[in-house]
């Protein structure tokens, strides 16, 4: 509310509006930025909360990794800044 | 890379507050009964949703502060001036009342009581709450890889569950828990107030040697102090987790 | 919509605000980054046409530019709104007196890679300024200063904080918060928040 906000928090704490969509936790898969190359857990990546959705970005170069717009009764889920997500799937 | 289980839809739950706690004057800990909550691992957290009579709805964020439980959920909730959300949870709500919550969620800031390696958990202010159920999921546990937590708040009244870390830090296998006080120290402490600083950490935490596993939580420029003198100090980046929370008391 | 929750309000309602939109008396600062610190020796503002004609200001040509106080009500579409907001700004009507133009959209774009898109038309009659002072006092950074758009009749996220330049388009192109589900026009008193609304 003042110049003292927060700039961003971690990716942990997109992983209630990821859940909404997947059926893994996202916050522990690993993506490449696109825009750098360097490889991120969502977790570590930059969030961005208090705007009219949620932002990660890369912790290395700043570029848009992932977005997610939250609407009455739908989700937007932009993933374009990612090239590719490791997802750990583990022999049940 | 951290274990992935195939997880069921993510739903709103209602939860009835079967008692309320007072940690220090601004910060309460709500006690849920949750019927058909799966279970949670120390560190996760939990979205809480108000809902107006109108339909208005707030959702915040709150890390879970007991160790994993069958069915029962503590959020330790940290009242921020002004705040929307945080003054209904600490003053309004009763016993008795419903509260829907949803989770857990986030599995990358956990600690799981089968890690070997030491333990690093450094917390600034309410960012004792998640860490706080490491400490209590190793105690659960009988954990035996070494456990020591650096606290910093801003004077002795402010810290969250005095009481219980001091019993724990006494107990056969518990945490070292040493506090650093960024204001106001108690009488004939050894230590000027102020903030964590390189000096303190090498006294006080783990040496990069031992390679412990380090949980940071507190306000962003808390984390990103404490991790950058952590890294300055020799510890891998890659063991080193944070949560970062906002002006809320949770994420927003 | 969830179960209600005992005693909670939520927050204050006026009657003359758009749908969904509560009052609020100070300034929330949304950010979808970093903030920018854009020194004033290095900023300049360039409106790019459909022809690729570029017409650029440096701070001290854009400063030289009658100005005008609108005083105007912000709605977000997080559903806060502030009434009576007072600016100082250089009216776009100023700006584009001398560019040629034939195109009907506009996309403007920021330090920091932000951008949002309009109709030019929302930009012309005195509807739209280059805000460069809030209640008096320079805009601070994380209010989007040096200079943000101001383009109030529109949810705020068209009003772009650190703008640099505005490109003139015959297709809209939709920018950072549209391409997510938001709405092209974004008008607060029909509710055109989301896609499809």
């Amino acid at each position: 509310m003042n110049t003292e906000t927060p700039a961003h928090l971690d990716g942990n704490a997109a992983a209630g509006a990821l859940r909404e969509v997947f059926a893994v936790d996202l916050t522990t898969a690993a993506g490449r930025c696109e825009n750098c190359g360097r490889t991120v857990v969502l977790a570590e990546a930059r969030l961005y909360t208090r705007a009219p959705g949620l932002v990660g970005r890369c912790p290395g170069c700043e570029a848009v990794l992932f977005r997610v717009v939250r609407g009455p009764d739908r989700t937007w889920l932009d993933l374009r800044g990612l090239t590719c997500i490791e997802v750990s799937l583990p022999d049940a | 890379m951290a274990r992935a289980a195939v997880l069921g839809r993510l739903t709103w739950r209602v939860g009835t507050v079967r008692a309320v706690r007072d940690e220090t004057p601004t910060a309460r800990t709500l006690v849920l009964d949750v019927p058909g909550w799966p279970g949670h691992e120390a560190g996760q957290h939990v979205d809480v949703r108000l809902t107006a009579a109108d339909g208005y709805t707030a959702v915040r964020s709150y890390s879970l502060a007991n160790a994993p439980d069958a069915d029962r959920v503590e959020l330790t909730v940290q009242q921020v001036p002004d705040g929307e959300v945080s003054p209904y949870l600490t003053q309004a709500l009763a016993v008795g009342d419903p509260l829907e919550i949803r989770g857990p969620v986030g599995g990358w800031f956990v600690w799981r009581p089968g890690q070997p390696e030491p333990v690093q958990l450094v917390a600034g202010g309410s960012g004792i709450v998640p860490l706080m159920a490491m400490v209590r999921a190793h105690g659960t546990s009988g954990g035996r890889a070494p456990m020591r937590l650096l606290y910093s708040v801003r004077d002795p009244a402010s810290a969250l569950y005095r009481a219980e870390l001091a019993d724990r830090a006494a107990s056969d296998g518990g945490p070292e828990v040493t506090y650093a006080y960024t204001r106001a120290a108690p009488p004939g402490w050894p230590r000027t107030p102020g903030r964590i600083d390189a000096d303190l950490l090498a006294a006080a935490t783990w040496p990069p040697e031992a390679g412990p596993s380090c949980y940071v939580c507190g306000p962003t420029g808390f984390v990103e102090r404490v991790a950058d003198l952590l890294v300055a100090a020799g510890h891998e980046p890659t063991r080193i987790r944070t949560e970062r929370f906002g002006p809320s008391g949770g994420s927003p | 919509m969830g179960i209600v929750s005992p005693g909670f309000s939520g927050r204050r309602r006026a009657a003359d605000l758009p749908p969904g939109q509560y009052l609020t008396e100070d300034f929330p600062v949304l950010s979808a980054g970093p903030t920018p610190q854009v020194r004033l020796e290095d900023w300049s503002l360039t409106v790019t046409t459909e022809t690729g004609q570029e017409h650029r200001w440096t701070w001290e040509e854009f400063r030289a530019l009658p100005t005008e106080q609108p005083t105007v009500d912000l709605h977000c579409v997080t559903r806060w709104s502030k009434l009576g907001t007072r600016w100082e700004g250089v009216s776009l009507d100023t700006l584009l007196a001398d560019v040629e133009t034939t195109a009907d959209y506009a996309l403007a774009h920021s330090y920091g890679g932000y951008t949002t898109n309009m109709p030019l038309e929302d930009l012309l009659d005195g509807r739209a300024w280059i805000a460069f002072r809030f209640d008096g006092e320079a805009l601070t950074p994380e209010h989007g200063g040096p200079a943000r758009l101001l383009v109030p009749h529109l949810y705020l996220w068209k009003s772009a904080k650190w703008v640099r330049g505005i490109m003139l388009l015959h297709q809209d192109q939709p920018g950072f918060w549209e391409t997510a589900g938001y709405h092209d026009y974004g008008d607060p008193w029909r509710e055109q928040r989301y896609w499809g609304d």
